[in-house]
């Protein structure tokens, strides 16, 4: 039987991929001084299973590294060893070199072999700490079988009758004792089995590791008393009848010196060349099965690590691996989830736009229709409309993905970096939970790093500067984000010296940039975002890198947000990003100005009045401004901005409608409002080019298009159009 | 010389295609068919605002927002009106999809190499630039335009070019 596994390579490279994230947020979680149990077997497990992924796979590499890691991990939590700092980053160096590899497999990149050697190293040496594990030479691998059996006779012998359990699980328990001893296992009743362990280690491995598979309170220990030879003898041949019987004995030990030479058939005593071949086809036979039985007694004696093991080693070792880890790999794909590719997703929801746009369509010609001939008819119409705004707020929501997708990748670029400035940084997240489009969650990535980076170098100082400001060592970092209206809010806050109002300014007139010392503070902070401005006293590589304090703007000014600077001197600065929900679809309120009908995206609104003509004020020069609760507003109208001849040209005939963005408020006159309705969102540079005071376009209920407005823009470049109109009178 | 060398070679590659021919005013032109997605009648379009006269506006064609030029404002050739008879070629170019109002579209016609000779420097509202050359048949004359090299130039303004 042989299956070819090519097909499941992206689904090891994606588990691996979220496996190694998974390990990284643990490693970073983890508290050195007193690590929680859980924790290190969470992490024991995340590196078990990417181990036992690679080796069923063939990636050697990988697995090496793993089993490695795995070796320390296995000590530290067995409380052989004490966590340390210096553990961590051992762990998260391998992480790295895991990902390079793994990156190097699925992407072809290149890997760094220097740096695998490195870390192998590094964690080899960590591991032999610990005086009682001595590094035995292991290879060559079969002729060691006869000669480096461990007698484990003189250990404890236990016997544990586990509860009722598949008997694939029991038999993984037996493969991850026989680490430790040797095993037997001898069925009771139904499913139900006893296993007998003879090892020098403690009860509480042995509980620990059955932890793994069952409660243990559902298990019983035994100590049982010491064997003598005639026992011994007895036992091994009641058990080989047993396992004859059942035909998997394959626990059983390599001490059994006698069933050598009787040749059994367990597979373990076959020629070399012979198990290799079963190794390589695949085989499944009973026979096959022995095989792994040495290699594992070869581990236990060498005191686990395994250095370069040789090739039908590693073939005989990703056998056992495979069947330990597919199972649990299968289940866990079924139950969560399932990896649809975005392309999918995208045609999935231009089709449910097209949808609505034909019910709006459907919706707009039954409306001429009489209500009491056609009264079925429109209450079908009514259901349709309800069905279709439902599948539409489902669909959209496949898109969405919680912050969580980005904050997560911080930790550890927070911690790297700290380390590297020698500062002290406490990284807080918080409302990771929140959920944004999946195509603004991939392009807020770059601006966010740079924001985190820019708090840790320019923001947090170093400790001593803190202590002096009598603030605590360690600087703090938060990162959040939540849903505020229609928007959701993006915040990088840290409680470091805050802005230099003088430095920036001094740095703003060294730039030619038009400044004057009656700022607004606000004023002020924007000019960080002017190309090429730095304030930092030294440009070190933190802060050279990536992306500078324009591009983070104008980044996220092209997804539709908008960023604020809040600081002050010797508190922290906070950093506020505010983003669309969705790019995809907006609430908008129809208006119309002459022939033509607009969108106006609903979250600028603020309300919409016919002013009285008291209220319309001329500047001369500055065109009009409107007096609305006592505020003067700019009057933009729109027909001017768009060159189109209006029904009205006096603002009280028609409607002024107040928007709001960036903080400034604006009345935008229009000739009437037409109605409020959702649209989805087209882009008009697909097939054209940018439009100056269009953001995009959406298709009506009647086919015909309508051009979204960019509110920003046009209050921009209205004031740009009173400022020219200044120069040129 | 050099150019009209380069242009007759260019012309050799890609003759013995096929070509849509199509009127504006008394001139008649050709395009490479292939780049022709479909053709339709002229419909209502939305107006953009401050954008140039030739560049009608944008239509909605099966979910995707296109712009439409109408060729005869751009070159100044015959009358723009819009009736039933209007005809807006609808071209893929490189993957942009655009709508091209010309006044009439006649048919689809082979030429060989033999048949097309190379531009004159002079003598069309095209600029040379735009041409691949003159098609003959029989008593006719085709205007051979390199259409895509025309739709993505600076001049028509349908594509942000790169900030300098």
């Amino acid at each position: 039987m042989t299956i070819d596994i090519s097909q499941f390579y992206q689904v090891f490279f994606d588990e691996a991929e979220e496996l190694l994230a998974e390990m990284e947020r643990l490693l970073l979680a983890v508290d050195v001084e007193s690590p929680d149990a859980e924790d290190l077997n969470a992490i024991f497990r995340t590196a078990h299973s990417v181990k036992g992924g690679a080796s069923t796979f063939g990636v050697t590499d990988m697995s090496e590294i793993t089993h490695v890691l795995e070796t320390l991990l296995d000590r530290i939590r067995k409380g052989e060893m004490a966590l340390t700092g210096e553990h961590v980053d051992a762990f998260l160096a391998a992480k790295d070199i895991l990902k390079m590899q793994l990156d190097g497999h699925r992407l072809g990149s290149a890997v760094d072999q220097d740096a695998v050697g490195d870390v192998r190293m590094m964690l080899q040496s960590l591991a032999q700490d610990v005086p009682v594990v001595a590094l035995a030479p292991v290879a060559p691998a079969y002729n060691a079988v006869e000669t480096k059996v461990v007698d484990h006779s003189g250990g404890r012998r236990y016997r544990l009758e586990l509860p009722a359990m598949a008997h694939r699980e029991v038999q993984a328990l037996g493969e991850e004792l026989g680490l430790m001893g040797h095993v037997s296992i001898t069925p009771l009743d139904k499913d139900r089995n006893a296993m007998l362990v003879t090892t020098h280690e403690s009860l509480d491995d042995i509980i620990a590791i059955c932890s793994f598979v069952l409660n243990p309170e559902d298990m019983q220990v035994t100590e049982l008393p010491a064997l003598d030879a005639a026992q011994t003898q007895k036992e091994k041949a009641a058990r080989d009848q047993v396992e004859a019987d059942l035909g998997y004995g394959f626990f059983d030990s390599a001490d059994l010196k006698p069933a050598l030479a009787t040749g059994e058939g367990y597979g373990f005593f076959q020629p070399l060349d012979e198990i290799r071949a079963n190794a390589a086809a695949g085989s499944e036979n009973a026979q096959g099965y022995g095989f792994f039985q040495p290699v594992e007694q070869i581990r236990a004696a060498a005191g686990i690590v395994i250095e370069t093991p040789p090739e039908e080693e590693k073939k005989v070792v990703k056998k056992e691996e495979k069947e330990k880890e597919k199972a649990p790999a299968h289940a866990g794909a079924e139950s969560a989830s399932i990896r649809v590719s975005i392309e999918k997703v995208d045609q999935l929801i231009n089709l449910v736009g097209e949808l609505v746009i034909t019910q709006a369509m459907i919706e707009q010609r039954v409306d001429t229709l009489d209500p009491m001939v056609h009264q079925r008819l429109l209450a079908s119409v009514g259901q349709l409309t309800r069905n279709t705004r439902d599948l539409q707020e489902a669909v959209m929501s496949i898109r969405m993905m919680p912050m969580d997708f980005v904050f997560s990748r911080f930790p550890r670029m927070v911690r790297d970096l700290a380390h590297k400035l020698g500062k002290k940084v406490d990284f807080i997240t918080n409302g990771a939970a929140t959920e944004l489009d999946k195509g603004l969650i991939e392009r807020i990535v770059d601006p966010l790093t740079h924001l985190v980076r820019n708090s840790i170098d320019h923001g947090i100082e170093m400790p001593e500067v803190r202590r002096a400001g009598g603030k605590s060592d360690a600087g703090r970092l938060f990162l959040s984000a939540s849903h505020q209206g229609g928007n959701i809010i993006i915040e990088v806050s840290d409680d470091g010296g805050g802005l230099n109002r003088e430095r920036i300014l001094a740095k703003a007139q060294q730039n030619g940039l038009p400044v004057s010392d009656t700022m607004s503070d606000a004023e002020v902070w924007q000019l960080i975002f002017a190309p090429g401005f730095s304030t930092a006293d030294v440009v070190t590589d933190v802060s050279g890198r990536g992306v500078g304090m324009d591009v983070v703007k104008r980044n996220i000014t092209a997804m539709g947000g908008v960023v604020d600077i809040r600081s002050a001197k010797g508190f922290g600065t906070t950093i506020s990003i505010s983003l669309p929900l969705t790019l995809a679809i907006l609430d908008g309120m129809s208006i119309r100005v002459g022939d033509e009908i607009y969108i106006l995206p609903l979250g600028f609104v603020i309300e919409s009045l016919q002013p009285v003509p008291d209220d319309v004020k001329e500047i001369s020069g500055k065109g009009r401004v409107i007096k609305v609760r006592g505020e003067y507003l700019p009057l933009v109208p729109l027909h001017q901005m768009f060159d189109i001849t209006p029904r009205f040209s006096d603002p009280c005939q028609g409607i002024v409608i107040i928007v709001e963005t960036d903080g400034r408020k604006a009345g935008l006159f229009v000739d009437e409002l037409v109605g409020q309705q959702q649209v989805v969102v087209k882009n008009l540079e697909s097939n054209y080019r940018k439009v100056a005071g269009i953001s995009g376009a959406t298709i009506l209920g009647d086919g015909g298009v309508s051009l979204i407005l960019d509110v920003a823009a046009l209050i921009r470049s209205s004031r740009q159009l009173a400022d020219e109109s200044i120069f040129s009178s | 010389m050099a150019e009209i060398q380069s242009n007759t070679a260019h012309a050799s590659e890609i003759a013995g295609h096929e070509y849509l021919a199509f009127k504006l005013g008394a001139e008649e032109y050709g395009i490479d068919i292939l780049k022709v997605q479909e053709i339709r009648g002229y419909e209502a379009v939305t107006r953009i605002a401050n954008a140039p006269e030739f560049i009608k506006g944008v239509i909605n064609l099966r979910g995707i927002i296109i712009p439409v030029v109408d060729m005869r404002i751009k070159f100044n050739l015959g009358e723009p009106v819009y009736d039933q008879f209007t005809v807006v070629i609808i071209l893929n170019i490189n993957g942009r999809i655009v709508g091209m109002v010309v006044d009439s579209v006649s048919d689809v016609t082979t030429l060989t190499p033999e048949q097309v000779k190379p531009a004159p420097e002079m003598g069309t509202a095209f600029s040379s630039d735009y041409m691949i050359g003159l098609g003959t048949i029989d008593e006719r004359m085709l205007i051979l335009v390199n259409i895509d090299k025309l739709m993505s130039s600076p001049e028509m303004g349908l594509i942000d070019q790169l900030a300098a």
